[in-house]
């Protein structure tokens, strides 16, 4: 565990983007439930519509929340302009404001309601006038429990925010987010210990507030805001500190594959002399879009992937007419430049432990479709919503007594201790050759190819310096060095090494 | 000599609430420096007309004078200043000291109250100048219904009104306040009006009682009048008790 000490000190941005974010999304939520509420302890009508309306949105999990801005300011460009940010800092916080809106609302318009009525009559007795009802007997008397709810929103937020990760808002989920992919649970730890600190800091300054109002000590309230507001400052500062120009901002999805290869581009576009950022672990519909919109610079998809979703086609030309019809297609459509093809293929496959295929005698799908009414499949959370499932399960009529769904990392665990007996593995993926996997053959061709693409966004598809550092890695990489690499974060043995590490040891294998 | 004019006058006021009728038809003139009892049961509309006349409730028909100015046109907090108001609930804020309780008044309407003030107001309502700085919730009930009328005299009103002001303290209590309450009105030459359900009290304490009963105004009698036999059956029905009462102690007393 001593690698969690030396993890926390390069958390710093991190820890900033996180106190930003999150102290942005209380601070709007209470400038939109503080008044909400002041309407609705003067209408019935106001104040079940908003309390209902903010149960509503918590009964979205957080996660999906973040993700639903995304298509929603996507569609907003027709109003707003190209200019509309879709990742990042806008979505993160408007889906966060959302949430931390129902706990500081409903204390507010609880507050109000219960209101000592002698005190209200006594405000009407000496001749206040509405506002000044507000502002001298309501608000002060109401203050020490909205501040309680302010206190509640604190807490879920600075939670919650880890997960704005996912589209692309660099916050404490970071670690976390990359730890779980690569099995790295020191960095999970770190992430969570981060977080849940400042979760608490964050909630005892406020309790000082809450008590310093409730007991009329000014310096007590004074004295823990200042110290709220200098730890907003110091965020602030250390951000702004950071980013003068415009980076080249590198994505990469939520699977080990993608983070080495993110570190191996990126460590190149460094030595040409740029300076690069990292969005990692976003969600896959994500990252498509964002290079279009060029929110995000560089990626790796698949031919396979964008074939199905994107140009949703179902049939199968084969790899060559494949690979040319997208390039042609991303050009035309995203104005996006698809650099070329890395060298292997990440395909879906469908494996077995090798002991279980030899009992149930399975070589191939086609044998597979006999047995499987006895089996388990596993496969990632999208696997089985994906055409390339309907496709096999059309063509070779495969139907499974039961569909689980496992994070990627997961998977060759659940394969290993039986609780799946088939899994959606990945061609590229090291467990396969180290796992001793056996891969089914596929003899009606249903599953599309998967070459690896390097994606540039419309920003940089003409950047002759970015062409440049990235041309050598086409065709460079080979489906046994992936395997190796993406083997070598995966591991939980001493052998296991970061993306970064593993990166710099595939761009040696490649001959960079 | 020329009559005084009146202070105060309930013309033809009228007060529904929906369906239901708590102010039916009542006119009334208040003669300057009066101290006048508004006696009744509960809901009879006794409080709903009081609190007519500092626009707390709006009459559906009728006006309510002061001086000569339909009180709806005056502007609240001006018009409050000039009318002090007592209640039961105290209605003290429980997050200002003693001392910026009384000076909520003023303070409205732009006024900073000196702490000499503040002090003279404590001393006449008999209170300790040194709980100035204290907070509601330190001092007894008595204490705060005293702090409840220095906070009603701050503006230097010319009419107090008070809205079953000694309801919730006890007996002793409220005899004590009762007597600081009738002097003040002397000695600061107000007019007054008081609302209670207590006979004894309204025949003790005012020069004038006025009886309501659902909403309407049955008796207007001096309390010699009333101890007379005057005013009617129900304002007869209330004096009963106090009387009877007071017999009794007599009986007993006698007796001994």
């Amino acid at each position: 565990m001593g690698a969690i000490w030396e993890i926390l000190p390069g958390l710093g941005d991190k820890l900033a983007a996180h106190v930003v974010l999150s102290a942005s999304a209380i601070g709007l939520a209470m400038l939109i439930a503080l008044p909400l509420a002041v309407w609705a302890s003067r209408s019935q009508m106001v104040s079940r519509v908003a309390l209902s309306l903010a149960s509503l949105v918590q009964t979205i999990p957080a996660l999906a929340l973040l993700a639903l801005f995304f298509p929603l300011l996507l569609s907003l460009r027709a109003v707003f302009g190209e200019g509309l940010p879709t990742l990042g800092f806008l979505p993160a916080l408007m889906a966060l404001t959302l949430y931390a809106l129902l706990p500081i609302l409903r204390n507010a318009v609880t507050a109000q309601a219960n209101l000592d009525p002698g005190v209200l009559e006594a405000a009407d007795g000496v001749g206040m006038t509405k506002w000044q009802k507000l502002t001298l007997v309501e608000a002060p008397l109401s203050a020490p429990f909205i501040m309680a709810g302010i206190r509640t929103a604190s807490v879920w937020t600075i939670g919650a925010a880890t997960l704005a990760t996912t589209i692309g808002q660099p916050s404490l989920g970071d670690p976390i987010f990359a730890g779980l992919q690569t099995q790295n649970w020191a960095l999970v730890l770190a992430g969570c210990l981060v977080s849940a600190g400042l979760a608490l800091v964050a909630d005892w300054l406020l309790w000082w507030i809450e008590r310093g109002i409730d007991e009329r000590k000014r310096w007590k309230w004074a004295g823990a805001l200042a110290m709220v507001a200098l730890g907003i400052s110091a965020a602030l500062w250390a951000q702004s500190a950071g980013s003068e120009e415009r980076r080249i901002v590198i994505a990469s999805k939520q699977f080990s594959e993608q983070y080495i290869l993110a570190q191996l581009i990126g460590a190149r576009l460094e030595q040409a002399g740029y300076a690069v950022e990292y969005r990692d672990g976003l969600g896959s519909a994500v990252v498509h879009s964002a290079v279009a919109s060029s929110a995000i610079d560089i990626s790796v998809d698949y031919t396979g992937t964008i074939w199905t979703n994107y140009l949703k086609r179902a049939d199968n030309p084969g790899r060559e007419a494949m690979y040319e019809a997208i390039a042609a297609w991303e050009a035309r459509k995203n104005g996006v430049r698809v650099l070329g093809r890395l060298g292997f293929e990440n395909a879906y496959a469908f494996a077995m432990r090798a002991d279980r295929a030899a009992a149930f005698g399975v070589a191939s799908l086609a044998d597979l479709a006999a047995v499987a009414p006895r089996l388990t499949v596993g496969g990632d959370p999208e696997f089985f919503e994906r055409p390339e499932w309907i496709a096999v399960k059309d063509a070779y009529g495969l139907r499974f007594a039961r569909n689980r769904n496992f994070a990627p990392t997961f998977m060759y665990d659940a394969l290993r201790s039986g609780e799946a007996d088939v899994i959606s593995a990945y061609t590229s993926d090291g467990r396969i050759a180290a796992d001793r996997l056996v891969v089914l053959a596929d003899p009606k061709g249903a599953l599309p190819s998967y070459d690896a693409l390097l994606m540039l966004s419309p920003r940089i598809a003409q950047d002759r310096g970015v062409i440049a550092a990235l041309e050598p890695l086409i065709g460079a990489i080979t489906v046994e060095a992936m395997r190796e690499a993406n083997l070598a974060v995966d591991r939980e043995d001493a052998a296991k090494l970061t993306p970064k590490q593993a990166a710099a040891k595939l761009a040696v294998k490649a001959g960079l | 000599m020329e009559q005084s004019a009146p202070l105060l006058e309930f013309d033809h006021v009228v007060c529904r609430f929906g369906e239901v009728t708590a102010v039916g038809d009542v006119s009334c003139v208040i003669e300057p420096g009066s101290f006048v009892a508004l006696v009744g049961a509960s809901g009879s509309g006794k409080s709903t007309l009081l609190k007519t006349v500092n626009t707390l409730v709006v009459p559906s028909q009728g006006r309510v004078l002061f001086g000569a100015e339909d009180v709806t046109t005056l502007k609240p907090s001006a018009l409050r200043r000039r009318v002090g108001y007592v209640f039961q609930s105290i209605g003290l804020f429980p997050h200002f000291t003693v001392a910026e309780n009384i000076a909520i008044g003023p303070r409205l309407t732009g006024e900073k109250l000196p702490s000499e003030r503040i002090a003279e107001l404590l001393a006449l309502v008999e209170l300790d100048p040194a709980l100035a700085s204290r907070m509601p919730d330190e001092l007894s009930g008595g204490q705060r219904q005293r702090v409840g009328v220095a906070q009603a005299l701050a503006g230097g009103p010319e009419l107090l009104l008070m809205d079953e002001p000694f309801g919730a303290l006890d007996p002793i209590t409220r005899a004590a306040l009762g007597e600081t309450v009738r002097e003040l009105h002397t000695r600061l030459g107000l007019t007054t009006i008081m609302v209670t359900h207590d006979m004894a009290e309204a025949l003790l304490l005012a020069d004038r009682v006025l009886v309501m009963d659902a909403g309407i105004l049955v008796a207007d009698e001096s309390p010699r009048a009333l101890l007379g036999g005057q005013g009617g059956d129900v304002a007869q029905g209330l004096v009963a008790v106090p009387r009877q009462q007071a017999e009794r102690l007599a009986a007993m007393e006698s007796r001994r």
